[in-house]
């Protein structure tokens, strides 16, 4: 790397040959606005809102695409640059439908605070627009074109972070869109639900779909005892809603808040999480004993497995039959809870707060049924929590720390709490698997090599003398190595945890939405870390780290369960999967 | 829509084979899939995906990008008239009113009997001998309404429809 000198507002500024000027420009402290470009996800170049002057240049170049060379002089705020800049954005506008008052966005749009910063005060080139596409027919996202500003960067994220590519662009010039292949619906192909796309849209082109209403409408239901259940990633970034540092932890306000809304019981999935080691240690144990089909795979990520329906079908027999956390905690509620509370079932409203949007299609699963009722009746992600909160005038930050309810199903683990970032599945499980394979309680509960936020990771472990390899991974273009060695049968692993979201649920389709300002910031990423200490620091704080150590978990397999991979815990807590056709595109 | 034969499959294996290792591997396979099957059904873009590493998102957007290549078949015998400038102030719309009316298509359609396919083309570089028109890929310069017809006829004969 050879050092490139230059000037950028009249300061000095040195950096390396192949930089764009953008990056030199932030080094140096200084910030181009920007809207198409994402940090190690897309440059594009195609919205040209970061252009610059550069001196004896014919036209604005885009900082993202233009190199540093030596002696370059950068303006970025001349009045030519900012006029340039603001005309750019008034087009961009113009083909935007500009419905700001009763978009998902609003306020957390990037487009509406670049026309805040520049501004603009004038709808100055309105015209014609783009015939749009609404397309909510997914369980869990919703596309709508008219707000669509181009950017690519949904393309990109589901090319580059899942390997997919869902969306492209189709048809050209003033027709272009971003659609899935043939303007398809997200339900009508391989969409794995995992809403990275959501999460990355600077505008409300892709988003959420809400349910709020239906869990209002049972709120106010006399006849319907309302149980709300948390995932544990939520509680790492709900407080974002509400203008906290990112990796806030704000447990007790939102169980607080839920109260406040009405929930008759608030309960952590966390108590789900424990029952889930309990059957998938048991299930892990049950394969390697008795020759079952290996690696297994772990099943709490709904993306995760839409995914291996559609690409790796043949794989199937490796996955862990084991319901996720907050599916077996519905089935639960259902069965257990309601006989010991004498509540009727079918009176019963279960509602999940999740960090993940592909949690909305898992409870539509027709797999997921016990008897005659569904298991959960409805997914709220982190963000719809957030206007739910703020829908009832709570103010959030001025609550107490409240405690969750704890009768029947309110103990839980450290182990439970660290399931919300990747790694925290599979240490949770090493933890239950070997103390119960020591036969004695376990010394040291931290697993480091399970901790971080490297997109594969792996380790080898001992469990009373027998040591098995296993491995972790987060987002499908990580996990697809491991996927293809087991298919090719050169698989070293015995167990495998598999994320859909890249960090695993603190970076849920579902969580707050990080602008991409912070994303290409000196934080950049780091977010991830800020959000995953929260859940560690909660783990360590436990007096309980290993699940099968939870009382009431215990109590629930000797009332009632009796023990893991019973005939009524198979019936209630595991589920079946089928490969699913990718395309229904002549239906 | 019905699913595709197991010729035209094996047509698409055989393109996609041919080209794998090539570079922009992706427009040139479509190139040959067009030509040889009149148009790109949904599974060539499924096998070139795969082939290429894309994803069928990515390729339909090449396909519906260039005008050239269609997702739905073309009729047995294609018409392609030009509307560039130079053709347009030459006539060719009075040349494709003729085509319409002779064949019963619609521009960029194909016609309810298969036989015929008209496309109004974007410029094809012949403003010279405008206007032009491109019958199965025959070259007709300083076109008139009765070369149009006398070549449709001369088709119609041949598929014995008149």
């Amino acid at each position: 790397m050879t050092a490139v000198h230059l000037r950028i507002n009249n300061v000095n500024v040195t950096a390396e040959s192949g930089m764009t000027v953008l990056e030199a420009a932030r080094n140096a402290g200084i910030n181009i606005p920007t809207l198409c470009y994402l940090k190690d996800v897309n440059r594009s170049g195609n919205c040209r809102v970061c252009l610059v002057e550069v001196k004896n240049g014919r036209t604005l170049l885009s900082a993202c695409t233009t190199p540093v060379s030596e002696g370059m002089e950068v303006f970025t705020n001349s009045e030519r640059a900012l006029r340039g800049r603001k005309n750019t954005v008034s087009l961009i506008m113009s083909n935007h439908n500009k419905n700001c008052l009763s978009c998902k966005r609003n306020q957390n749009c990037e487009l509406q605070k670049l026309a805040e910063d520049l501004g603009i005060r004038d709808n100055k080139f309105e015209g014609e627009h783009t015939e749009p596409q609404y397309d909510d027919f997914s369980y869990g996202i919703v596309r709508d074109t008219s707000k669509c500003v181009l950017c690519e960067r949904c393309v990109e994220t589901c090319r580059k972070v899942q390997g997919l590519g869902i969306l492209g662009l189709e048809n050209r010039g003033f027709k272009t869109i971003v659609a899935p292949v043939y303007n398809k619906s997200f339900m009508d192909v391989n969409c794995m639900q995992c809403g990275q796309c959501v999460i990355n849209c600077p505008v409300g082109a892709l988003t959420e779909k809400e349910n709020i209403s239906e869990v209002v409408k049972a709120l106010n239901d006399p006849n319907k005892t309302v149980i709300v259940q948390t995932a544990p990633a939520v509680r790492a970034s709900l407080g974002e809603e509400f203008g906290n540092p990112i990796g806030t932890r704000v447990t007790g306000k939102m169980v607080a808040a839920l109260r406040r809304c009405g929930f008759d019981r608030v309960y952590d999935t966390n108590f789900g999480a424990d029952l889930t080691i309990m059957e998938e240690g048991n299930e892990l144990l049950d394969r390697v004993q008795n020759g079952g089909v290996l690696p297994m795979f772990t099943s709490c990520s709904p993306g995760w497995i839409r995914y291996i329906e559609y690409e790796y079908p043949e794989l199937l027999p490796h996955l862990s039959t084991s319901k996720s956390p907050h599916m077996m905690f519905g089935a639960i509620v259902k069965s257990y809870w309601a006989k010991k509370t004498g509540i009727d079932p079918k009176d019963i409203f279960v509602v999940s707060i999740m960090p993940c949007i592909a949690k909305k299609s898992e409870i539509m699963r027709p797999e997921n049924k016990t008897a005659e009722y569904v298991d959960v009746d409805a997914v709220l992600t982190t963000r719809e929590l957030g206007r739910l909160i703020k829908m009832y005038g709570i103010e959030f930050n001025e609550l107490p720390d409240e405690e969750f309810d704890q009768d029947l199903l309110g103990d839980y683990t450290g182990a439970a709490v660290i399931f919300g970032a990747t790694g925290g599945v599979m240490e949770a499980a090493l933890r239950t698997v070997k103390q119960q394979l020591d036969g004695k309680k376990l010394e040291k509960v931290d697993f480091e090599a399970c901790r971080g936020m490297a997109g594969v990771k792996e380790a080898e472990v001992d469990l009373n003398g027998t040591k098995i390899w296993i491995a972790i991974a987060s987002s499908m273009t990580c996990a697809k190595p491991l996927l293809e060695e087991v298919k090719a049968g050169k698989s070293k692993y015995t167990f495998i945890e598999i994320m859909g979201c890249p960090g695993g649920c603190v970076n849920g389709g579902g969580q707050s939405i990080v602008s991409s300002r912070i994303k290409n910031g000196p934080l950049g990423y780091g977010y991830k870390d800020l959000r995953m200490k929260a859940l560690y620091d909660e783990d360590e704080a436990c007096t309980l780290r290993v699940s099968s150590d939870n009382p009431q978990i215990q109590k629930l397999y000797s009332d009632f369960l009796e023990k893991p991979g019973s005939e009524i815990a198979e019936e209630l807590l595991h589920t079946s999967y089928s490969p699913k056709e990718k395309y229904h595109i002549f239906d | 829509m019905e699913r595709l034969n197991q010729d035209s499959l094996k047509t698409i294996d055989e393109i996609v084979e041919r080209h794998r290792n090539e570079p922009g591997p992706v427009i040139v396979m479509l190139h040959d899939v067009q030509d040889s099957l009149g148009y790109v059904p949904f599974e060539a873009m499924e096998k070139i995906a795969e082939a290429t590493g894309t994803s069928v998102a990515e390729v339909y957007g090449v396909v519906c990008f260039y005008a050239q290549f269609t997702t739905s078949p073309k009729g047995k015998h294609v018409i392609n008239i030009c509307l560039g400038t130079a053709c347009y102030v030459k006539g060719a719309q009075a040349l494709i009113d003729q085509t319409m009316a002779l064949t019963g298509t619609q521009i960029n359609s194909t016609s309810e009997d298969g036989i015929f396919s008209l496309d109004a083309t974007r410029c094809l570089g012949a403003c010279g001998l405008a206007p032009v028109c491109v019958i199965d890929g025959k070259v007709f310069g300083n076109c008139t309404k009765e070369t149009v017809t006398a070549e449709i006829n001369r088709i119609k004969a041949a598929e014995k429809l008149a």
